[in-house]
């Protein structure tokens, strides 16, 4: 049986400085610490056992890059269970590990009232008007790209490469409602004005289909063996072919589309005859026509719309859900998710206009089209690159995404509370709770374990191997009635499966 | 595990099950008041954006460089 899919999202945010000399890592760096506000509270993260470098295919000969891991920037956990740090200069919040779809929306709306924070907080320390303003897109336009990544718990017993080629063709047309949209092309030898608009802020930036990179060379499927977690039991798979969305059905969408196809593969119900002959190809083909007629070959040598490929996975997707019903996404979103799905799918081919309350891409286009038209003017014009970079501008007062009238999931309130309080259903919760009880007493704290200091013993590392422990469910009355640090690792000891 | 092109046809033109209003080809009616709303929406949109957009776009956007990231 498929497990749970525990999931989460991570976003770097680009950002740009305006009347301050400040560079990029800077930049970020202040942000977060206007966020956190006085540092004697902090909690460092924990860069113990960190191996981005180790490869789902095993060890493998000749030149591989793996990633550097920047133990020297500002990096910390927060209350919530996220982790806010400065990466490759910019800014990057990861949502805490949530047990649904509708948590990691939830989750992802509070990491941008987080960036929000820290851009109004910033602004206040900044002499002479000065700001840093934060977008939530993933390209520059002149061929510079940063991620927005999600992270799936999957069962380490499905073989590598079976997950890597039955993933692949969602990977690849799964854009078509999860796409953020762009004006212009990027792809080395573009020429300008060729490609006016495109699904994908991503797309031009895939050049393999599977591999360890995520900064050149980017790979469709990505095979960074770096858990977090049991090794011997799970997998993380770190996909990094996403775009943020700022819909949070969009959002919805990618994630939980995402996590029905991962259970699918795990229970060996999706079949092998949607293989892409050329993955790389086709996800530039599908990025590059907002027609959505472009057909793509199949390894088979028949040839498939992107839309014809997700009425197949969802078709097998609800022959899936009947047969092993849908715990490993919760029934609730997993009748939600399938529900949203068909729709999109109706709406992209009947209507696409109809599904620009939903699809960034479509709102984003509408934009740009109405104004192009309204002016006269050139696919080339900087006007329509300016709608592009302001749809994902998080001030609200420039958002144009907040303009488009995009249906929302959570509301502001809840989205309030997730700022400070962590979900309750995976070890995020102990995590958080910890975090907002005892931080005086934590000396750093990663996604799979927190180290204490309570004074005269050595420090106490506690280890969270299992994303499904350290719930409240398990631990909240534990964490409750403890009044200190110390009480707590106490009692930890004498109570086993927490 | 592969529908026939028929069957599969035939979901994919169905519409989402939530929505119960028949749609024939003689009933454009709702169709049309929709389209007139985006429409009227979208107008008011272009009608406030420049108040918003940043006021060089040029200069802006070719300022917009970014460092590479992941």
């Amino acid at each position: 049986m498929a497990i749970p899919k525990v999931c989460g999202i991570e976003t770097e945010y680009g950002i740009v400085v305006r009347d301050a000399e400040l560079n990029a890592v800077t930049a970020s760096s202040m942000l977060i610490n206007a966020f956190l506000g006085r540092t004697e509270t902090r909690t460092a993260w924990d860069f113990f056992d960190e191996q981005p470098g180790n490869d789902a295919r095993g060890l493998l000969l000749g030149e591989i890059l793996a990633p550097e891991v920047e133990t020297h920037l500002v990096n910390t956990v927060l209350t919530n269970g996220a982790r806010y740090y400065v990466d490759h200069a910019h800014p990057e919040c990861s949502t805490p590990e949530c047990r649904t779809t509708t948590e990691v929306v939830l989750y992802d709306r509070a990491a941008e009232e987080i960036m929000r924070r820290s851009m109004t907080r910033a602004k206040d320390l900044l002499p002479h008007g000065g700001e840093i303003v934060v977008y939530k897109n993933n390209s520059d336009g002149k061929g510079n790209s940063y991620g927005c990544h999600e992270n799936f718990l999957v069962d380490r017993a499905v073989p590598f490469g079976r997950l890597v080629s039955q993933i692949t063709p969602h990977f690849v047309t799964r854009q078509v409602f999860c796409g953020a949209g762009k004006v212009g092309c990027e792809s080395p030898g573009a020429v300008p004005g060729d490609i006016a608009f495109q699904l994908s802020q991503r797309a031009d930036f895939f050049e393999e289909e599977v591999g360890l990179e995520t900064t050149l060379k980017r790979p469709i499927v990505n095979t960074r063996d770096e858990p977090h977690c049991d090794p011997t039991k799970y997998r993380r798979l770190h996909v990094i072919v996403g775009d943020a969305n700022m819909s949070e059905v969009a959002t919805f969408l990618k994630v939980g589309t995402t996590a029905i196809v991962l259970s699918m593969i795990e229970d060996d119900a999706i079949g092998d005859d949607l293989m892409l002959a050329h993955p790389v190809t086709a996800i530039r083909q599908v990025s590059n026509d907002p027609s959505l007629r472009t057909s793509v070959a199949m390894a088979n040598g028949k040839r498939m719309t992107a839309l014809d490929i997700q009425w197949q996975l969802l078709e097998r997707a609800r022959s899936w859900a009947d047969r092993y019903g849908m715990d490993s996404v919760t029934v609730d979103d997993g009748k939600r998710i399938l529900e949203e799905w068909e729709n999109v799918l109706h709406g992209l081919e009947t209507d696409p206009l109809s599904v620009s309350n939903v699809v960034d891409w479509v709102a984003k286009k509408r934009l740009v089209d109405g104004y192009a038209q309204r002016h006269s003017l050139e696919p080339t014009d900087a006007r329509l690159k300016l709608i592009d970079l302001q749809y994902s501008d998080l001030r609200r007062d420039r958002s144009l995404a907040g303009r488009c009238g995009l249906r929302t999931l959570v509301d502001s309130s809840t989205v309030e509370q997730a700022i400070d309080t962590p979900p309750e259903s995976t070890r995020a919760y102990f995590r958080g709770t910890c975090l907002a009880r005892f931080s005086a007493d934590i000396v750093a704290a990663n996604w799979d374990s927190i180290v204490f200091d309570v004074g005269k013993d050595p420090l106490r590392r506690i280890p969270m191997m299992e994303p499904l422990r350290g719930t409240r469910h398990l631990t909240g009355e534990l964490l409750a009635s403890c009044a200190t640090a110390a009480e707590l690792i106490a009692r930890l000891g004498d109570t086993p499966g927490t | 595990m592969v529908l026939p092109m028929a069957e599969r046809t035939k979901k994919q033109r169905t519409a989402p099950q939530r929505d119960t209003t028949p749609v024939s080809e003689g009933d454009a009616t709702p169709k049309t008041e929709s389209t007139d709303r985006l429409k009227a929406e979208l107008d008011d949109l272009l009608d406030d954006i420049d108040e918003v957009l940043e006021t060089n776009a040029e200069d802006f956007v070719k300022s917009y460089v970014q460092k590479g990231g992941q």
